[in-house]
């Protein structure tokens, strides 16, 4: 499957999942199944017109204490600040709900390059990964293992060779090492890997579509 | 060659397939409203392209419009650029605007259906999840992000893999007080907030046929609840007497070649399906929920599950709804103080629904600490429910009749249920501050929101 694109102009853009080696990063565990997107993004605050700054409403009713920015609530993970990196870990059936595109922007706009779940919801998934954000579907075996890490665990997620890993520091002395592959359909992985989008592949068809609608004029 | 009721629309629809990897899936209609467009607007003028087929796109402002005074300026600053940049892209680009004042405008899942624009055996697409609604015609029907927004602006095609097929039977007759709400409310129930994802599910068995139109598009509507990408129904007679003379129905010679097509949208016999469900439709009772999402629901005479009936994994989120929902597990809900009553949404707004509740609250009162609101789903369910005098009825019941949107659906606009509230909702989702931040929801039939409106707590419409 390559080259499904022929189109001269489009630019390369370096994708950051052409990382040698794979993306590693550490986590934020979001233990928790059916994470809708109403709480991803509450739709008050939908009344952009852009694609940017979703990110400081990012789950915010789980973030803060009656809506007020200035009183973080220690106990949801976000505030932690023994998590850190651009991977979320949800439950089972992380996005489900409202078709809000806003949710993917919101998770994309905080810092957040991937996100692992045993499940995703239909729509999120294809907003995730319109978007360059990449959902990895792992086993909920492998998914309550990740959940069972220290914070100082890292992920490594390899998209060319469709592999995700639990990495701990490799010196101590009860180190395991976990790995497991994950599904992506070529197409979509050829866009992710060369920052590409489905709209440019369409418009590369367009003669198709014209002859295709001429069947039914 | 057997084909269900999705692969006759699918297969037809296909302009090719990359070997490998999704389908380029024609795109009939498109319809659009002010939340989820904006950002595709932009995107089109962006890459410097133009809209495609301006003429397959309708719009509408129902996400962030108040439901009353709608003849003044959106007070809301914010609100009012996004219904505003909806006009502005509409008449840039040429695209039919049912906006505020216009006597089309409503719930863009209202709309479709009651102008003719939703037809059977067609691909309807929307930036809104309950675009599922319009399967209920038997067409290919589901919401989509504002990236794929921006592609169908762009070609008029979607890249899709194709589903897995679902059928779901319901056969028998309907206990008294059992709307079509409460069927897909047991169903949730039974399969699960995520039990049907990636699936098209189709509705059939002798229960679905005999629903009117109306009420298909309520179980329809929320097939997206359970994960479905979409929902659909096999169009009948049923469906071809709702179509026909709809302003953008087929008519003449058209509706007579369009009638004969349609004729052959159903399921082959022999069609296969990747999974089946059976459901007896007297096993269904009227139907509540009480967690925050869809799938926590119950009989409204039961009582919520307890913990230990659970697997491991649901209890967090179970444990966290209840806090959220002030409930306690292996209570009853019946009986449970409310605070608010909404009828209204795409789930339950039409005209239908209003004459339900109208007929059964005639000559009752509301009860005193209750506010009640009913919010038409469009402009013509509204002129209709003042036509047959309606709204008299909910005047001296001290129901609230407002004007169509969404309305307190989603917490978006300027209705919303205040922190810790209780609210009987005959809408779509429960989910922790849907109907704003705090707020709880009960979601139920337009009957038994209702009963509950008169008697001031959760009660059933059989309770006399
Ligand atoms: S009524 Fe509610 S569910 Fe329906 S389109 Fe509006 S916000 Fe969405």
């Amino acid at each position: 499957m390559e080259n499904i694109i022929n189109q001269p102009d489009i630019i390369n853009v370096k994708s950051p999942f052409q990382t040698w080696g794979g993306y590693a990063s550490f986590f934020v565990p979001l233990n928790m199944e059916n994470v809708d997107t109403d709480q991803i993004i509450p739709a008050r605050f939908l009344k952009g017109t852009t694609r940017d700054g979703f990110g400081k409403n990012l789950f915010r009713d789980w973030r803060y204490d009656n809506n007020d920015e200035t009183k973080p609530k220690p106990s949801f993970v976000l505030n932690q600040l023994q998590y850190s990196g651009s991977i979320l870990v949800a439950g089972k059936n992380f996005g489900c709900g409202s078709s809000r595109e806003h949710a993917a922007w919101a998770l994309v706009d905080y810092g957040f390059t991937i996100v692992v779940s045993s499940f995703f919801a239909d729509i999120f998934k294809n907003n995730a990964l319109n978007n360059g954000l990449l959902p990895v579907v792992v086993s909920e075996t492998f998914l309550q293992k990740i959940f069972e890490q220290k914070s100082d665990t890292q992920l490594i997620v390899d998209l060319k060779n469709q592999t995700i890993k639990i990495f701990q520091d490799a010196e101590a002395p009860s180190s395991e090492e976990f790995e497991e592959t994950f599904e992506i359909s070529s197409y979509k992985k050829e866009c992710l890997l060369n920052g590409y989008d489905d709209i440019d592949y369409l418009l590369s068809i367009k003669n198709d579509i014209e002859q295709f609608e001429k069947q039914f004029a | 060659m057997k084909q269900t009721l999705f692969e006759k629309i699918w297969n037809k629809h296909i302009v090719k397939t990359i070997d490998d990897g999704p389908s380029v899936l024609y795109i009939d209609k498109h319809l659009i409203h002010e939340v989820t467009s904006p950002q595709a607007f932009a995107g089109i003028k962006k890459r410097g392209l133009k809209i495609f087929r301006p003429q397959q796109i309708v719009a509408t402002a129902d996400h962030n419009v108040p439901t009353i005074n709608q003849h003044l300026p959106i007070k809301e600053n914010l609100s009012k650029i996004q219904v505003d940049t909806l006009i502005k892209n509409c008449a840039e680009n040429d695209i039919e605007l049912y906006g505020l004042g216009h006597p089309y405008q409503g719930i863009v899942h209202v709309i479709g259906p009651e102008l003719g624009i939703t037809q059977p055996g067609i691909t309807i697409v929307c930036g809104d999840s309950h675009t599922s609604t319009h399967g209920a015609f038997g067409a290919i029907a589901f919401g989509i992000g504002t990236s794929e927004v921006e592609m169908v602006f762009a070609t008029q095609c979607l890249l899709q893999t194709k589903p897995k097929q679902m059928r779901i039977n319901v056969n028998g007759a309907l206990k008294k007080g059992v709307l079509s709400k409460d069927i897909v409310l047991y169903i949730l129930s039974k399969i699960s907030a995520s039990g049907a994802t990636g699936f098209a599910v189709e509705y059939a068995g002798s229960t679905i046929r005999n629903l009117s139109m109306e009420a298909r598009m309520t179980v329809c509507n929320m097939s997206i609840e359970m994960g479905a990408r979409c929902g659909l129904i096999a169009p009948d007679e049923t469906t071809f007497n709702y179509v026909k003379g709809k302003k953008f129905a087929p008519k003449g010679e058209a509706w007579i070649k369009a009638l004969k097509d349609w004729k052959q949208l159903f399921s082959d016999d022999d069609a296969v399906f990747d999974e089946e469900i059976n459901i007896n439709a007297a096993d269904i009772m009227p139907m509540i929920t009480y967690g925050t999402n869809p799938g926590m629901g119950m009989g409204i005479d039961e009582c919520i599950p307890l913990e230990n009936v659970l697997n491991e994994n649901e209890k967090p989120a179970f444990v966290k709804a209840l806090k959220y929902m002030g409930l306690q597990a292996g209570n009853a809900i019946m009986g449970q103080k409310i605070d608010y009553v909404f009828i209204g949404s795409c789930t339950n707004s039409r005209i239908e629904d209003l004459r339900l509740v109208a007929n059964f609250v005639k000559g009752k009162q509301k009860a005193k600490e209750v506010e009640v609101w009913i919010v038409p789903g469009s402009k013509q369910v509204e002129q209709q429910a003042i036509a047959e005098g309606i709204d008299k009825i909910f005047e001296a019941a001290g129901f609230q009749l407002r004007q169509p949107g969404c309305s307190a659906c989603l917490g978006m606009n300027e209705d919303k249920i205040p922190a810790g509230k209780y609210c009987i909702s005959t809408s779509n989702r429960n989910f922790e501050g849907r109907q704003g931040a705090g707020a709880r929801t009960l979601l139920a039939s337009p009957l038994t929101a209702a009963a509950s409106a008169i008697k001031g707590y959760v009660a059933s419409p059989n309770a006399t």
